[in-house]
């Protein structure tokens, strides 16, 4: 088991025949990963072939696409101003998971597809704006490289691709269960409480990092779930400890205005609920290991 | 980007909000001449993006063209928690009976749209919602909806505006929601929204936020830009099409991924407490890409910096292949030449590592220093730069 990504997943790619869906199309595959068929408008009835000889066919919406495939997750990599439309697309034909890699996606149209998805109720989308997520050894829905750790029984979840994959290589001797990378756009569909609460479920994961960084109050509200409901160890991590109050860096969530989302207000509010937070990567990865150990023994 | 009150002001009138005259001034004539225009009594206010301007000197009431002169005088140049006043709005006089609060903003919890609104304005609302939350309500508002007439209604009703001025105020917020649908803003503010003596609902003061990521289908986002507000090291790196945010301590950091710039800025204020409280200088995220003009022009905008001593290149190699990282090191001090001075100390991992390394230990140029943990190459760079 995994969480939301297994070695059953069926992942289709709507923009494969695009620079970027191509090139993570065919990374996708070559981690395992059942690349079932991609979607570009007006291109439906081509295929598309990979280093390796694999040829997967090409729709002209996702609805032939899941009808001929059976496909359960889609990955996006089309471009900003088209990826409304894209999930939209998705949710119509009830994919069960949207991973949206597209950064640059108008926070508008965020709110509008989340909305639209939730009303649907039949589909649940990580991103926009992230990385995607791995469950190594089974599959990669997304652009996380798949060689940086074998399959093992952490479980991760964070805003930010880089130190995501930092993260994953301080804590390689162990694995990952499954890693999910749930982006750093102000408005997001899948939440670290959502990760958590998968992760707590899933028998094949024993202890969770979680990763945050300044903005919002997405790491406060996970600590609270934590102390109500996680029963596995948790371990933390916030950045942006030095960041100046109201510079946005680079992640449009990542913003501080005033006291409430800085780096210091998150460790608090987790240290409170039980989480042992690192203060740079290779302590949090320190505090990990040695909660590994203490379950094995 | 957050806009400026006069650039709000003449968004809100754009859509219908009701405002004030309001005139910009950049120099004590100009002032002259604007409240000359307007007539009457007129409010000389500084432009600055930041709260606080009223207490700090920056708004000043001006009877007649001359007070209005000798106001602009007094505030142009005044500096408001580091901001310096080189803009003003001249602003007709209002005579206000009472003063109240809206806003739109993003619910990043509930992802969706929140209003916000209460007949106890003028007041600092982060203020008012810790001190008096009852005084302040809070509205959902369904983000393909909208703040539709009922949901005005819904809004002026949880805030329990008087009668006299309920339909107004709901009148109000149904175009303040046009200003945020169509201008893709993450927040529309309005504080004070006033009733006048004699009954009429205005927009006195307003703060509105809009999203950069729109600015492909938003092409007056450009016209708002305000590049000369801005840091000249921060033009030109996005200039170049960098993310560069200049801080004020001496290690220059260069890394790729949001998230893991941040972290290596952390790790840099923790490693130069032993180097006499060495700090980073900036944050760069350069992105997925790090070919050798990417990675000059970042070089190029931190050596640029004279108070910093010494540069951290930190990156994982996701997507990014190290050998290509190496490569743009080598051949961005190529072309830097002798305008490279200061020491570089750089951390690769992931895609490709041995290459990168490799190419590095070859071309062995002196400023170079290779270490292979974050934290390690954090202290070598405090180290350096206390140096």
């Amino acid at each position: 088991m995994a969480i939301f990504l297994t070695k059953d997943s069926r992942v289709i790619v709507q923009g494969l025949t695009g620079s970027e869906g191509r090139k993570h199309g065919q990374r996708m595959l070559a981690s395992g990963t059942q690349v079932v068929g991609g979607v570009t408008p007006g291109k439906g009835g081509q295929t598309a072939t990979f280093d390796g000889g694999v040829t997967v066919p090409v729709f002209g919406s996702v609805t032939e696409a899941v009808e001929a495939t059976g496909a359960d997750v889609s990955v996006i990599f089309v471009p900003a101003k088209f990826t409304r439309a894209a999930v939209v697309e998705a949710v119509d034909a009830a994919v069960p998971l949207v991973v949206v890699i597209t950064e640059g996606v108008p926070v508008k149209d965020t709110a509008e597809f989340f909305t639209y998805a939730q009303e649907k109720g039949t589909t649940r989308i990580i991103g926009p704006n992230c990385p995607g997520l791995i469950s190594p050894g089974q599959s990669n829905a997304g652009i996380i490289p798949a060689d940086i750790t074998p399959p093992g029984r952490i479980g991760l979840v964070s805003k930010s691709g880089t130190l995501t994959y930092q993260m994953m290589y301080e804590l390689r001797e162990f694995g990952f269960s499954t890693a999910v990378g749930i982006g750093g756009d102000p408005i997001i569909g899948t939440t670290h409480i959502d990760a958590l609460e998968a992760f707590e479920a899933d028998p094949d994961t024993d202890l969770v990092v979680l990763i945050g960084e300044i903005g919002g109050d997405a790491e406060e509200r996970a600590a609270a779930y934590v102390r109500d409901h996680v029963t596995k160890p948790v371990v933390g991590y916030v950045a942006g400890f030095t960041a100046p109050e109201g510079k946005t860096m680079g992640h449009a969530g990542a913003i501080v205005s005033g006291s409430a989302g800085t780096a210091a207000a998150k460790k608090e509010a987790l240290e409170a609920a039980g989480v042992r937070v690192g203060r740079t990567p290779s302590e949090t990865a320190a505090i990990a290991r040695e909660l590994v150990r203490g379950l094995a023994g | 980007m957050d806009l400026y009150e006069h650039q709000a002001r003449d968004l809100f009138e754009q859509h219908g909000v009701p405002v004030l005259p309001g005139v910009v001034a950049r120099t004590p004539a100009e002032a002259r001449a604007a409240a000359e225009r307007i007539g009457g009594v007129t409010v000389v206010k500084a432009q600055v993006k930041t709260g606080g301007r009223g207490k700090a000197g920056g708004v000043k009431v001006a009877k007649t063209p001359e007070d209005a002169e000798a106001a602009a005088e007094a505030i142009l140049g005044l500096d408001i928690k580091g901001h310096v006043v080189s803009t003003l709005m001249v602003a007709a006089g209002a005579d206000i009976a009472e003063e109240y609060y809206v806003s739109l903003l993003l619910d990043r919890a509930e992802r969706r749209y929140l209003a916000l609104a209460s007949k106890e304005g003028g007041v600092e609302i982060e203020v008012l919602a810790v001190e008096r939350p009852e005084a302040l309500a809070r509205v959902a508002v369904d983000p393909v909806v909208g703040v539709d007439e009922a949901k005005a209604r819904e809004i002026v009703e949880a805030a329990g505006f008087a009668d006299d001025v309920a339909g107004q105020v709901a009148a109000v917020l149904q175009q303040l929601w046009t200003v945020y649908r169509e201008s893709d803003a993450t927040l529309v503010e309005v504080n004070p929204l006033v009733r006048t003596g004699d009954g009429a609902v205005i927009a006195l003061d307003g703060k509105v936020t809009l999203d950069e990521n729109a600015a492909f289908r938003q092409p007056a986002q450009a016209e708002l830009a305000d590049e000369a507000a801005d840091d000249p090291l921060e033009t030109k790196a996005r200039a170049a099409g960098l993310n560069y945010v200049k801080l004020d301590g001496e290690v220059g950091v260069i890394g790729n991924g949001a998230g893991l710039v941040m972290s290596t800025l952390d790790v840099v204020a923790q490693a130069g407490e032993a180097h006499g409280g060495v700090k980073p200088a900036n944050f760069l995220d350069i992105g997925g890409g790090a070919s050798a003009e990417v990675m000059a022009a970042g070089l190029d905008v931190i050596l640029g910096d004279p108070q910093v001593k010494s540069v951290f290149v930190n990156v994982f190699g996701g997507i990014t292949a190290c050998d290509a990282v190496a490569d743009g090191i080598v051949a961005a001090l190529g072309i830097l030449g002798d305008e490279a001075t200061k020491p570089l100390v750089v951390r690769l991992d992931g895609n490709n590592v041995a290459e990168g390394r490799r190419i590095l230990a070859e071309a062995a140029h002196p400023l170079v220093t290779v270490v292979d943990t974050m934290d390690g190459a954090a202290a070598e760079a405090a180290r350096l730069a206390a140096a």
